[in-house]
């Protein structure tokens, strides 16, 4: 029989009613026993016993060095958190146990805030109770409704103030960072990465936290863990390897003139990993584990030497005399100069431009110069006739070419922007279309003017005079996953060569010779710059060796009078890395030396607008 | 055109669906805490628009041209599926699935949904074209054939809940073209014996049930033979397939079944709808009024368990309501089958009805625990575009078939 035959179709249609018919009978069945027969007891389960979600927190993966030393870690901790069914109830039980918990009114006032925002959670009282407080706590518990005590991991920071910048520090996360793209996925109250490395690879060092259920009635009293199969075991971080050498950073903290605040910046130039990055002064980062006292916070944030500052990467200086082989190698490039020019004015101590006179350093003068003699001595005047001849436009524009308006792109949170003018228009904007001269190209010639750079961009680019081919890649702590992109400073290996032996010959003959080290050829520029506060600034970048150059090290220190006193503490620290920390380190040689001073106009502002960092004791 | 052939109690139950399926989507982006799922009943608003146009479409299209049609449809589909095997997304929660086609950037659809269409359709033509019913298991593979390959496809993304989907539309269907009851049984025969395999006393009783039907029945001596040696295969290896598993991927496989719901917490999610559900009690908590919904216990309450929420605001009696509504949809549609003029217009509808029954029965039964968690949405009810496009344009083809089976004078009134 044909299969659509009406009266096939009519009798297959009537079985599939009665299939229709059944299932759904079934269905409604089902649905009649939850929610009719068995209803009280889902009812009590929905308005009285309250599941309550508790975190497990997921242990923060560990941060070595490049060597596995670990620079950050876990050790066990106790977290006490309550779970309320109303604030009246929390105050009373805040109130009862503010004498075993030692906590203030202040406190008190915190944790009634925190659970405002989020009443269905467990609102934590104390993030990192001692066990004598816990195990108080924990015997009186039948007395304190809604008592959670929870093992936490705690971090550690086995180093301590040596590599707090790099590392970082970790504290609860705030609610506009809740919903910043960088912390995707986390929830209030979890404690994430703050700064330095711990921010920057917080995603990959958080780790996925758990969850179980406490069943609580109505009053908040914990009636019983809910089963097994709801709980979800936290999943913790990955480890971070970083590209420091502890060892390294530890004698560059050492070696770091005592009560000075500056930096130091450690790179490898051929690869652009990062071996060490000091600044002063520093802080201890396990003084901020487990919510930070409001008064050490205080003290930290508003010191006068801000020690939460980064300066290698969040503070600007004038780039002063380093500055000058940026200039060099710009008029290289197109072809202006090479090394072996001299310029028509020759160094008595300053020149005539217009009707003002700028000077040189040093008062006597170089006399007649070429420029690789130029830049071993460190002639304003010959740089003042060469920025003259390079134009300012042609500066600008170059300027930008070489990254000296971008960040290094290095791997720590809140780099700032070095500033260098986009193009003339800024004149104009700021003293008006008659209101500047051609002297501003004079003062940009030799580092001074409206140019501020970080000490790790500054340092970059002295990574790319030290590589063979004229690039330097990004600097990284961690290695990237894609190949980062490399800037390049476009000369040929010949005016590479010969840049790089004036710069030699800084160390050997010149303004660092005070640095000089047996039987290795060291490369580097000091620079001074000028600081309307008070003693200038002192520069130095090296790298060594010249022939073959396998580190580059940018040091800045406030107030060092001038780079020659800096650059002892860049060769010791190339030392110690080439020769590691029992090798011959031949002492630098102590000279007395010509001081720099190079003239220049009002510097930048060295610190950053202080509202970029925000203040975890204000309520949030 | 005249308005006297269009079928109204179709358009009444899935009208009263719509309505009801709408407040409650609105009513689950009510919370305490307030979500961006506050807003996404006006979406839903906008994607029913688009399904009403894709529905007269649909309507207007003639049952000829859309056989003719079909492999067209059916070869695109299949493409767009093998397309969202290569450059597929994963959306919101279920990311790491591919489901989702994008072009730009912009999420466009779901394939799959698609794909059921055009499955249906195709079938419909192959088996339409029959005259009787196939009558062994060589004569069904075909229809094996056209349904598996987007089943496999859809398997891969990997979303197995929605591959399920297909396979419910086969069985209607070839419930519908007549073929008898054993030769399905021995067709699902395998499946049946992979999950008994966890009882042996359960997989014993049912081989020796299976033998006795293939003795008894007498297929094929080659097909009998295949099918017993399925069967005893899959009852040997899936104790130990499933023992060499760690728990996690143990935990994940029940997750390949969904991977909207997060693989870890399985129990949570069944334990909390079931509260959701029974603390509704005979009359709901009221409209809006739901507590667990409102404290966000509820998973996916705008998808998966969109129907938790109807179960604990509306109660017992809505359930009630609704689900007498679904039942009169689908017995509307098996009438709608039984009256076609022609083959592929009835195969189409019943197609039609397993597709819905599966849905709702799935979808449905998943809420109170009958079911284990899969992530398909319950027709009219849960918030996504491509679905709702796909069964407006459903019933714009069943009302079709019902406005020319009218016309025809073949069906009474």
């Amino acid at each position: 029989m044909n299969w659509h035959h009406p009266h096939a179709v009519t009798r297959r249609g009537e079985l599939g009613r009665l299939l229709v018919v059944v299932v759904f009978g079934f269905l409604i069945l089902a649905f009649f026993r939850v929610q009719v027969l068995s209803s009280s007891r889902y009812r009590l389960q929905s308005e009285e016993n309250r599941l309550r979600p508790v975190r497990i927190p997921a242990p923060r993966g560990q941060i070595t060095d490049r060597h596995g030393t670990v620079l950050a870690e876990n050790v066990p901790g106790y977290t006490v958190a309550l779970i309320a069914s109303s604030g009246d109830s929390l105050r009373a039980t805040l109130g009862r146990i503010a004498g075993i918990a030692r906590l203030d009114s202040a406190q008190i006032a915190r944790t009634l805030a925190r659970y405002q925002r989020r009443p269905f959670d467990p609102v934590t009282v104390l993030s990192d109770a001692e066990f004598e407080i816990v195990s108080t706590l924990e015997e009186r518990r039948a007395w304190i409704p809604g008592l959670v005590i929870q093992s936490e991991p705690k971090r550690r920071y086995p180093f301590g103030e040596i590599a707090a910048h790099v590392v970082g520090y970790v504290g609860e996360i705030s609610e506009s960072e809740l919903n910043s793209d960088a912390f995707r996925g986390a929830r209030a109250g979890m404690i994430v990465g703050q700064d330095g490395l711990e921010r920057a690879y917080d995603s990959l060092i958080r780790g996925e936290e758990g969850v179980r259920f406490v069943e609580v009635d109505a009053l908040g009293r914990t009636v019983r863990e809910a089963g097994d199969e709801t709980r979800l075991e936290a999943q913790p971080g990955n480890t971070v390897r970083t590209t420091i050498d502890i060892g390294l950073q530890q004698h560059v903290a050492e070696a770091f003139p005592l009560g000075r605040r500056g930096g130091v910046a450690v790179m490898d130039p051929r690869t652009g990993e990062m071996l060490a990055l000091y600044s002063s002064p520093t802080y201890d980062p396990n003084g901020f584990v487990g919510g930070l006292d409001p008064a050490i916070w205080q003290v930290l944030s508003q010191a006068e030497d801000s020690p939460l500052l980064n300066r290698v990467v969040q503070a600007r200086y004038p780039p002063a005399s380093p500055w000058k082989l940026v200039v060099a190698s710009m008029a290289m490039k197109r072809g202006l100069v090479g090394l072996g020019s001299q310029m028509p004015i020759p160094c008595t101590g300053g020149m005539r431009y217009y009707n003002r006179y700028f000077r040189c350093w040093r008062v006597q003068g170089h006399g007649v110069l070429n420029l690789a003699e130029a830049i071993q001595h460190s002639c304003d005047v010959y740089f003042y006739q060469l920025g003259l001849r390079l134009q300012l436009a042609n500066m600008l524009h170059d300027v930008g070419e070489l990254g000296f308006r971008d960040v290094s792109g290095i791997d720590l949170p809140n780099e700032i922007q070095p500033i260098f003018p986009p193009s003339t228009e800024y004149y104009n904007r700021r003293y008006g279309p008659r209101g500047w001269t051609n002297a501003v190209t004079l003062n940009l010639a030799i580092g001074q003017g409206e140019n501020a750079q970080t000490l790790i961009g500054m340092t970059r680019f002295y990574a790319m005079m030290a590589n063979p081919d004229g690039t330097a890649p990004e600097p990284w702590f961690v290695e990237p996953a894609d190949v980062r992109n490399r800037r390049r400073v476009g000369l040929d290996p010949d005016a590479l060569g010969g840049l790089r032996e004036a710069l030699v010959a800084v160390v050997a003959r010149g303004t660092a010779a005070g640095a000089r080290v047996e039987n290795l050829r060291i490369a580097g520029k000091t620079g001074t710059a000028q600081n309307p506060h008070g003693p200038d600034h002192g520069w130095f970048i090296g790298f060594a060796p010249a022939e073959d150059p396998q580190v580059v090290v940018g040091a800045i220190v406030e107030f060092a009078e001038h780079g020659s006193a800096v650059a002892p503490l860049v060769t010791q620290i190339i030392t110690r890395h080439l020769y590691g920390a029992r090798g011959a380190s031949p002492r630098a040689l102590d000279v007395d030396l010509d001081v720099p001073a190079d003239s220049a106009p009002q510097p930048l502002p060295i610190l950053p607008d202080p509202t970029t960092r925000r203040d975890p004791t204000r309520p949030r | 055109m005249t308005r006297r052939g269009l079928d109204k109690p179709l358009l009444a139950a899935t009208a009263g669906l719509l309505v009801i399926g709408l407040a409650t989507l609105y009513s689950a982006g009510q919370t305490d805490a307030p979500s961006a799922a506050a807003e996404i009943w006006r979406s839903q608003v906008v994607w029913l628009l688009l399904g009403t146009g894709a529905a007269i479409l649909a309507f207007r299209v003639s049952p000829r041209i859309l056989e003719w049609v079909t492999p067209f449809v059916y070869g695109f589909a299949l493409l767009l599926l093998v397309l969202t095997l290569i450059v597929g997304t994963g959306a919101g929660t279920a990311a790491g699935a591919k489901s989702w086609l994008a072009i730009g950037g912009v999420r466009i659809g779901q394939p799959v949904e698609l794909a059921k269409v055009a499955t249906i359709l195709f079938l419909a033509r192959h088996l339409g074209a029959r005259r009787t019913a196939p009558n062994t298991l060589w004569e069904l593979m075909p229809a094996c054939v056209i349904v598996g390959v987007p089943f496999v496809l859809v398997g891969l993304q990997p979303d197995l809940g929605s591959a399920m989907v297909f396979l419910g539309v086969l069985f209607a269907m070839l419930f519908w073209v007549g073929v008898p009851a054993w030769l399905l049984l021995l067709l699902a025969s395998p499946v049946i014996s992979l999950l008994l395999a966890f009882s042996t006393a359960a997989w014993g009783v049912w081989i020796v049930a299976l033998t006795i039907l293939l003795l008894w029945m007498r297929p094929y001596v080659v097909e009998g033979l295949v099918v017993w040696l399925t069967n005893v295969t899959m009852g040997v290896i899936a104790l130990e397939l499933w023992r060499n598993l760690a728990p996690y991927q143990q935990n994940r496989l029940l997750s390949f079944l969904n991977p909207e719901i997060d693989p870890r917490a399985t129990g949570w999610h069944i334990l909390q709808s079931k509260i959701a559900i029974g603390s509704g009690g005979l009359a709901g908590k009221g409209f809006i009024e739901g507590t667990q919904k409102r404290l966000a216990f509820l998973p996916a309450q705008h998808t998966d368990f969109i129907y938790s929420v109807l179960g604990e605001e509306l109660g017992f009696l809505g359930v009630l309501v609704s689900l007498s509504l679904f039942a009169m949809f689908l017995l509307v549609l098996v009438r709608i089958a039984r009256r076609a003029t022609d083959p592929f217009s009835s195969m189409v509808v019943f197609g039609i009805v397993g597709l819905f029954l599966t849905h709702i029965v799935v979808n449905v039964g998943m809420t109170v625990g009958l079911m284990p968690i899969t992530g398909i949405p319950l027709p009219f009810f849960s918030y996504g575009g491509s679905f709702l496009v796909t069964s407006c344009v459903c019933i714009g083809l069943a009302l079709r078939v019902a406005w020319d089976s009218r016309l025809s004078g073949y069906a009474e009134a």
